[in-house]
């Protein structure tokens, strides 16, 4: 079912690199959980049950901001590579 | 007192306390001391706090001034899963990528501890961003069952369960998102509540699957896990999914709903034999047993495995190493975020991460991720339905008691440890396990747990029906 270059297509869709000796047990695990998640296909759903979705989304208004500047000193402080109060990251864009 | 400190349960520490025949700064010392002395073998703490002497000495004048009128867990030493958020210390969901992540904020439940006067022992293993059942998938070593150490302790929140088991903590705090505080309570031998979805806010733990995760108790006993309960739960404007839960009518004689056609088969005959004890013994106390189908239940367990981790999936995508966690530079940005969470990530959250991206993945969605959730929308009308006839719906926590180390390799086989408890995710019902009796393997006494599940908001239903197994008296 699930192929090595699937597993590699997928990992790289996640942002993950695997290599070559793990994609082929991530390959093999996937056979046996997708046969065993699989059997939902055998399961019957009735129209009506269609209709109403199990759950929504819960939204509320912004409200009650805190203090400006309340917790920029703690976050800053988590930035693996900071200049003053800014993360600093590689560019984005590249001239290829 | 014949029992040592760090031995009482919460009801019984507070009424000491309030009876001035024990102090705060005694407490402490000794579930500090059990702590100390025993994690080097359980692993059952990632790292142990030191004594908060400030909030020792708040808690003990609040106990002298107010005495009755204190609040429950004023002064009682709890541990804390390293996935719930405590300022100032590190919060890494036993996860190398964020094995140095700082919490910056306090989560929801522990602003409300904090005022309630609790005081903190140290945060628990776990498996890692709370995916397994045994605390094996840790970054950082499995805790040990304190029953017998050559067998895990279940998990996730398998850490919290040996601390309150061996006796370092009096109570505990865990996360359920599939079963894991409900499933290591049943294999240490205390009482583990998953509550209704929205009774506690998650407002700074951190999400494994939103839709299913809920912050809940590890207790010696109904009473305790009762009283956490009380003092964390709650609307909270910072998690909009929360709802105030008013306590209903608790019936006198319980109508107990029993899917016999779930235990059929893969049950351990000893678990089997303790379920239908405690079963007799309720029939005894004037309880009447109903059997009641459930059919969609063989569902669940693929309908959960297909949700959990596509939520999964899409929940840890925030950690790339950018702004906080561990963070591995590669030659590009996109391979900054590549090495990074190759690097921070261990296999089974990469298995999950590389499932829920293939079942959300096109092609794929309808036939697995559509597919579950009306399996989980018709759960939930079948469970409603049940609930019209019955007050609780009972069965064993898990099939068998706790495993060796090691026993269970292939992921699918780990899996169906969470076959009972994933229902009560799905559907947002309330859940609970108690412990039901011992059963020897290996001259071991290894404790299993029976497991209720209520409807929606009859959380206390719960603990009254708990409580009658125990022989508690709840107030």
């Amino acid at each position: 079912m699930a192929s090595v270059d699937e597993v590699k297509k997928l990992a790289a869709l996640a942002r993950l690199s695997v290599r070559d000796e793990e994609v082929k047990a991530f390959a093999k695990e996937f056979d046996s959980i997708l046969a065993y998640v699989g059997q939902l296909e055998s399961l019957q759903v009735h129209s009506e049950e269609k209709k109403t979705p199990p759950l929504r989304n819960v939204f509320r208004e912004d409200s009650e901001p805190h203090e400006k500047g309340k917790y920029t000193k703690k976050i800053v402080e988590q930035f693996p590579n900071r200049e003053r109060n800014y993360l600093k990251v590689k560019k984005i864009i590249s001239y290829e | 007192m014949s029992k040592a400190l760090n031995e009482l349960t919460i009801t019984e520490a507070a009424r000491a306390l309030r009876a001035q025949e024990i102090t705060v700064q005694q407490l402490w010392d000794a579930c500090a001391k059990a702590a100390k002395e025993k994690n080097t073998e359980l692993k059952a703490f990632l790292e142990l706090f030191p004594a908060d002497d400030t909030a020792i000495d708040a808690a003990q004048k609040r106990i002298d001034n107010k005495g009755d009128n204190t609040p429950a867990l004023c002064g009682i030493p709890l541990a804390i899963k390293d996935n719930i958020l405590i300022e100032g210390h590190i919060a890494s969901s036993a996860s190398k990528i964020l094995s140095n992540y700082k919490a910056t904020y306090d989560a929801t439940v522990i602003t409300k501890l904090k005022e309630a006067g609790t005081l903190f022992l140290g945060r628990t293993n776990m498996d890692e961003f709370a995916m397994g059942s045994s605390t094996e998938h840790s970054a950082f070593g499995a805790a040990k069952n304190p029953h017998d150490t050559s067998r895990v302790p279940g998990g996730s929140s398998g850490g919290s369960a040996a601390a309150v088991a061996a006796h370092m903590a009096l109570c505990a705090l865990g996360s359920d998102t599939g079963g894991s505080i409900r499933q290591p309570a049943a294999h240490c031998g205390l009482v583990g509540f998953k509550p209704t979805y929205g009774a506690v806010s998650r407002n700074g733990l951190e999400a494994l699957a939103s839709s299913l995760d809920q912050i809940g108790p590890l207790a010696k006993s109904v009473a305790d896990a009762k009283a956490l309960f009380d003092a964390i739960r709650g609307r909270d404007p910072l998690d909009a999914t929360t709802i105030e839960t008013a306590p209903s009518a608790v019936p006198v004689a319980f109508r107990i709903g029993v899917p016999h056609h779930l235990l059929t088969e893969g049950l351990d005959k000893d678990v089997r034999a303790h379920f239908d004890n405690a079963l007799a013994a309720f029939a005894q106390q004037g309880h009447e047993i109903v059997d009641v189908s459930l059919p969609t239940s063989p569902h669940a367990l693929a309908a959960y495995y297909v949700i959990q981790p596509a939520e999964a999936s899409t929940n840890l995508a925030r950690y790339d190493g950018m702004r906080y966690g561990v963070s591995v530079a590669g030659d590009s940005l996109l391979q900054d975020y590549v090495r990074s969470r190759t690097e921070g990530f261990g296999t089974e959250t990469k298995r999950r991460i590389l499932l829920g991206t293939y079942v959300l993945s096109s092609g794929y969605i309808d036939a697995y991720y559509r597919k579950a959730e009306l399996a989980r929308g018709m759960l939930r009308t079948e469970y409603d339905k049940a609930f019209e006839s019955v007050d609780v719906i009972a069965f064993p926590t898990t099939p068998s008691p706790a495993f060796a180390f090691g026993e269970k390799t292939d992921p699918v086989s780990m899996y169906l440890e969470d076959i009972f408890t994933v229902t009560a995710n799905l559907t947002g019902m309330p859940a609970l396990s108690v412990p039901m009796g011992n059963v020897m393997r290996e001259h071991a006494s290894l404790p299993t747990g029976i497991h209720f599940t209520a409807p929606h908001g009859k959380d206390n239903v719960l603990f009254a029906v708990g409580a009658k197994l125990t022989g508690e008296q709840l107030y």
